[in-house]
């Protein structure tokens, strides 16, 4: 996603990010834009490309000027311990199983 | 892991999408990438808008209610589509209007298979049986297009598109198993519909020296969709009791479906906007979009 | 037959057939898709109320396609050819101003199919009134508007039956004229007709499609 871009001349303003919910309880997601005039278009449009064949049962509008975009992370010093990858749980788990089996009864 | 960041050079790009990279549309892309992507995109938007024009009159003339709302449905989906498409490629960089400004001016592509007339109920089914299914093949490739926002819509369509090919199917089985002239509506269709459809996935260009297949734009070569299409279709048509018109079509026994070599001058004649029915259906378009400027002024007036 | 629903349905019918002759040639793609929303449930209607009329047993197909022009009952209203969009909305707006009193007064019929099938449209038509009211509201000021709303006028009137004619011009905000009745069709029905049924007179009564 991301503003900003090039949008073929159209004002950030008239475009509405569309974020769907398939069923109740399930998260939002982004489903595409809509651009229009205002809100009142641009839900009554998003309910027809986005709702017309029952695949959501919520939407949310989003001016995309309001989307504020995050994408760069910093990870100098690679620290491990904040991700699942850095556990190497395999390895260890086998040898103690292999110690639990060796353990006399 | 550091975020993936897509190398600023040409070369370090192509391999970057060729191991299966993705690209968002605030990435930096190679001017080449972005330029195909535009021409790709936008004739796939066109080729849906233009698809309408085709079946509007047999929503009018559907013989019963359900037939009418499920045409409705399948041709709404095609608009819904082309509005899809033509987003992403504003977001690419070219407005909507241009896009359709350089349509209707004829100085921009569509699918081949827009260009021909509809003459019969016999048509309705097997465009959305056949033409869907030919357009279905290349969009499930689409589905692992490098450009991500491209893909993902893709998604979408291919979702929508499964709907019209069980309508195609079922218009056809109530055509075949109905009166004698009904049937013969289907096979007729057929015989004038082959050949385009024979055309329809474009030259048999070897993928590796398919641009677009370079950029992982396309996932799949021409011929590739085209046997794809043979393998899948053939036996349903046959299974009916229809004809394939060519006499040369067969499948080889190592699986390769051979055929009548399709007419590659047809098919570079039409696309540059010279099909059967290409100038009145631009004009149709035209004259529309000159009599409503004013909805649009008044629209898009905030 | 109860003539009310019948011409309800006709009316669904053949306004939802007008709507249709958009497709591919609206002004703005998005309204392409908003009009062939509106088209599919206005002839889901006529469906719901052709199903209703002929019964369980009974072919709506038949009641719908199988008529001569005279017999259908729908309103000159919905039967104009009206290729710009300033008629278009015009229509559309007058109309479901219309279908939304119709509609209520069915709500309370003593046939309780009747006046579930009512509240059914009129929760789908809750659709259509914003659609229409988003475009009234942008359009108002526009001269050709406002002229195609003065045409369609009487002939808004004419959808309803007397009694309910002062409702209408009350939410309509303009004064009661002389209606176009119901009951003589328009010139233009008969070419809807002919394009409407060609298909299914090209085969024999009882054809599967």
């Amino acid at each position: 996603m991301g503003a900003g871009r090039g949008s073929g001349g159209v004002s950030e303003q008239r475009v509405f990010e569309v974020f769907r919910q398939e069923r109740r309880g399930q998260p939002f997601e982004h489903a595409g834009s809509v651009v229009a005039p205002d809100a009142g278009f641009a839900e009554a449009w998003a309910r027809e490309q986005y709702g017309r064949r029952g695949e959501s049962v919520a939407l949310w509008l989003v001016p995309r000027e309001a989307i504020h975009d995050v994408a760069d992370w910093a990870d100098e010093f690679d620290l491990k311990y904040r991700r699942v990858d850095g556990y190497s749980i395999k390895a260890r788990l086998k040898e103690a199983r292999e110690r639990a089996a060796a353990r006399p009864r | 892991m550091a975020a993936v960041e897509i190398p600023r050079d040409e070369q370090a790009f192509l391999e970057y999408v060729q191991s299966g990279g993705q690209v968002e549309a605030t990435d930096w892309m190679p001017d080449e990438y972005r330029a195909r992507l535009i021409k790709f995109i936008e004739m796939h938007g066109n080729s849906e808008l233009m698809g309408v024009l085709p079946e509007r009159e047999w929503i009018l003339r559907a013989p019963t209610l359900q037939r009418k709302l499920a045409l409705t449905a399948k041709v709404q989906d095609e608009v819904g589509h082309a509005q899809l498409i033509y987003r992403v490629v504003e977001d690419l960089g070219k407005p909507r209007e241009q896009c359709l400004a350089e349509l209707l001016a004829g100085t921009a592509k569509f699918h081949n298979v827009f260009h021909y007339p509809t003459r019969t109920w016999g048509d309705v089914g097997v465009i959305a049986w056949l033409v869907d299914a030919a357009a279905i093949i290349s969009q499930k490739a689409l589905l692992r297009c490098s450009y991500a926002p491209y893909a993902r819509i893709m998604k979408k369509i291919c979702w929508e598109e499964s709907f019209h090919i069980l309508h195609g199917r079922d218009v056809i089985l109530a055509l075949v198993t109905g009166t004698p002239a009904q049937f013969e509506l289907v096979q007729e269709a057929l015989n004038r519909w082959w050949g385009p459809l024979m055309q329809f996935h474009g030259t048999p260009i070897p993928r590796d020296e398919d641009p677009m297949y370079l950029w992982r734009i396309k996932s799949q070569g021409n011929e590739q969709a085209r046997q794809q299409f043979l393998d899948g279709y053939v036996p349903q048509i046959l299974e009916l009791g229809l004809e394939v018109p060519d006499p040369k079509l067969r499948k080889r026994d190592d699986g390769v479906w051979e055929y009548s070599e399709p007419d590659w001058e047809e098919l570079r004649y039409v696309v540059t906007g010279h099909g059967p029915k290409t100038a009145e259906r631009l004009a149709l378009r035209r004259r529309f979009l000159e009599q409503e400027r004013w909805v649009r002024d008044a629209v898009l007036a905030a | 037959m109860n003539e009310q629903l019948l011409a309800l349905a006709d009316d669904e019918l053949i306004v939802g057939w007008r709507d249709s002759e958009w497709t591919g040639i609206a002004p703005l793609l998005e309204e392409d898709v908003a009009f062939s929303s509106i088209a599919q449930n206005e002839i889901g209607h006529a469906r719901a109320v052709y199903e209703l009329l002929v019964g369980s047993d009974g072919d709506a197909d038949a009641l719908a396609f199988d008529r001569e022009p005279e017999a259908y009952r729908s309103a000159p209203l919905v039967e104009l050819h009206l290729l710009d969009w300033a008629h278009t909305i015009a229509r559309r707006w007058l109309y479901e101003l219309a279908d939304e009193i119709r509609i209520t007064a069915l709500k309370d019929d003593p046939e309780p199919g009747i006046a579930g099938l009512a509240a059914k449209i009129d929760r789908e038509e809750a659709y259509h009134r914003l659609h229409a009211e988003l475009w009234h509201e942008r359009l108002r000021d526009e001269p050709r508007f406002r002229r195609a709303v003065e045409e369609l006028w009487p002939y808004a009137l004419g959808v309803l039956p007397a009694e309910l004619r002062g409702e209408l011009a009350r939410r309509a905000g303009l004064a009661e004229v002389a209606p176009v009745e119901r009951g003589t069709h328009t010139a233009e029905l008969a070419a809807l007709w002919e394009e409407m049924t060609m298909v299914r007179r090209s085969a024999p009564a009882g054809a599967r499609w």
